[in-house]
């Protein structure tokens, strides 16, 4: 079948070199050019060029550093073809020329990283509407083409299309800055970045029956980018801390939902399947994180997946740990939902009626009066003090808020049970 | 890069008059630091919403409405005119204007060069 093993090798070096490298080409060409579609254009005839060129060359030593200078090679021919004026054009070749031609000897990794840093900050700008950062994020700094984007986020070709153009047309107009920003801004800046970060992993992580497999691919991304941040900016806990977590949760990610694609609780499912070595490299980088001493919001829920993820049975699950960090988390972040999540882990620890106390008094608040999740820990509480009849009237009210079918078939077996009681 | 900030005001607000602006230490902290800077390209304090007339052409026919907009809970108080480097230093410095800080808002819209 395979007459020519060669050329797979190279259309695979270069499928490892565009999931590795796309993103440190686009944000060198941007920040060279100051163009982003120019930027975009170029990487993607280095990376058709590289096709051609390592069939004939063999694949480079640093696949990085080849692309990089092809795709600058290139935009300087477009902006010669264009008839730039000639001071833009002189800019650009001494930009060019400042970092050197390709020599593999020397190529230097701090002003890539820089470069990858830039991007990422400039295309999580709070000035961009969240859907466009994300979409942004997606599109220049992992490769996604817009309709993968589009199918991903379930909306129409054309609309996501339209958002990436706006989004670009705004950075030049507005007069975005193509930069990390300053120190002062840092810390605000870095949580809007971790926020699209985490949106994109639970993008993908969102259990449905029949797991799309894009879908599945936008927790790859998300967790990748995490790792270049964590490269980018080892000293920041808080990044260490959504690594971790992001880790920690896509650890169980094969264990969530059966084969008939029923979602499965983490008390039934298999702790076996777990990959073990994202557990054990979560549970480091948390350990690493919170080694620096400045907690934040990521690094607990990092901790709380760390409890449940690093015990070896449901049984031994450390629940009053995870009740006090959710009490910790609740002053980060002080939303109904985290109370309600602590609910659950006092429910566990002392039992289903201290967990029933703190329901009561969320429900008198009224915030979560839609959230079917309210309601069904209402019902599990009851369930477990063996009030069936009352669990079941619970489940009832939480089935007719529920929107996710995989969660709609398991509420639906558990109300059965109770009837059955 | 120049940039014009919208200066909003809620409407059911305290209508500060330019005197008034000139001697309330919260403003001239603000205009001192454009000044020194020297990021002002110009600006006006504009009469309250109250006294705007809106004029609308449908076919041959003008048609004037009283105030600038309908149901609106803010107004365009003023207008800055600012140059600086960036959307960053532009929000910035509209984030320590006392309209942004106190209930108001202020708009940051570059200008079209």
């Amino acid at each position: 079948m395979n007459e020519n093993p060669a050329a797979n090798d190279v259309e695979n070096a270069v499928a490892a070199a565009f999931r590795e490298e796309w993103g440190q080409v686009v944000a060198t060409l941007i920040r060279v050019t100051g163009d982003w579609d120019l930027a975009e254009e170029c990487a993607q005839d280095a990376f058709a060029q590289a096709l051609d060129r390592w069939r004939r060359d063999g694949v480079p030593r640093r696949p990085g550093a080849w692309l990089t200078t092809t795709a600058k090679n290139r935009a300087l021919d477009v902006l010669r073809r264009q008839a730039v004026g000639a001071e833009k054009l002189r800019e650009v070749a001494v930009l060019a020329r400042h970092e050197g031609p390709y020599d593999p000897e020397f190529e230097d990794d701090g002003g890539v990283q820089d470069d990858r840093l830039r991007l990422i900050f400039t295309c999580c700008h709070p000035a961009l509407p969240i859907e466009a950062r994300v979409a942004l994020t997606l599109r220049t700094l992992a490769g996604l083409t817009t309709p993968e984007i589009a199918h991903a986020f379930l909306v129409p070709e054309a609309t996501m299309a339209q958002r990436l153009v706006r989004a670009k047309r705004k950075i030049r107009n507005a007069g975005i800055p193509y930069r990390v920003p300053p120190a002062h801004l840092l810390p605000e800046r870095t949580t809007g970045v971790l926020g699209v970060l985490y949106l994109l992993f639970n993008e993908g992580y969102a259990a449905t029956s029949g797991a799309d497999l894009l879908r599945r691919n936008l927790c790859a991304e998300a967790i990748r980018l995490a790792r270049v941040l964590a490269r980018l900016m080892p000293d920041e806990p808080e990044v260490l801390g959504l690594l971790a977590l992001l880790l920690l949760h896509d650890a169980r990610r094969d264990t969530r939902v059966d084969e008939a694609g029923q979602l499965v609780t983490l008390e039934d499912q298999d702790r076996t399947a777990w990959d073990r070595p994202a557990v054990d490299e979560g549970a480091a980088l948390l350990e690493a994180a919170l080694r620096r001493g400045r907690p934040g919001p990521y690094q607990i829920q990092a901790a709380i997946a760390a409890c449940h993820t690093t015990a070896a049975t449901a049984e031994e699950t450390d629940w009053a740990d995870i009740a006090g960090l959710y009490g910790e988390l609740a002053r980060f972040v002080p939303s109904a939902v985290v109370r309600l999540n602590r609910a659950v882990a006092v429910g566990m620890a002392e039992g289903p009626a201290a967990g029933l106390a703190l329901i009561a008094e969320l429900e008198q608040e009224g915030d979560l009066a839609d959230y079917h999740l309210l309601p069904a820990t209402r019902a599990d509480l009851l369930r477990r003090m063996g009030r069936t009849a009352e669990a079941a009237e619970a489940y009832g009210r939480a089935l007719e808020l529920v929107e996710n079918d995989a969660e709609r078939n398991f509420l639906e077996k558990r109300l059965a049970e109770c009837r059955s009681a | 890069m120049k940039y014009v900030l919208f200066i909003c005001t809620p409407v059911a607000d305290e209508e500060l008059g330019p005197e008034e602006i000139a001697e309330d230490s919260r403003f001239t902290a603000y205009a001192d630091e454009v000044r020194e800077r020297g990021l002002g390209r110009g600006g006006a304090r504009l009469r309250p919403s109250t006294d705007a007339t809106t004029v609308r052409v449908q076919g041959d026919e003008v048609l004037l409405s009283d105030g600038p907009f309908v149901d609106t809970k803010e107004y365009i108080a003023g207008i800055d005119i600012v140059e600086v480097a960036d959307l960053d230093e532009a929000i910035a410095l509209a984030s320590r204007h006392p309209a942004a800080r106190g209930g108001g808002s202020v708009e940051v819209r570059p200008v079209w060069e």
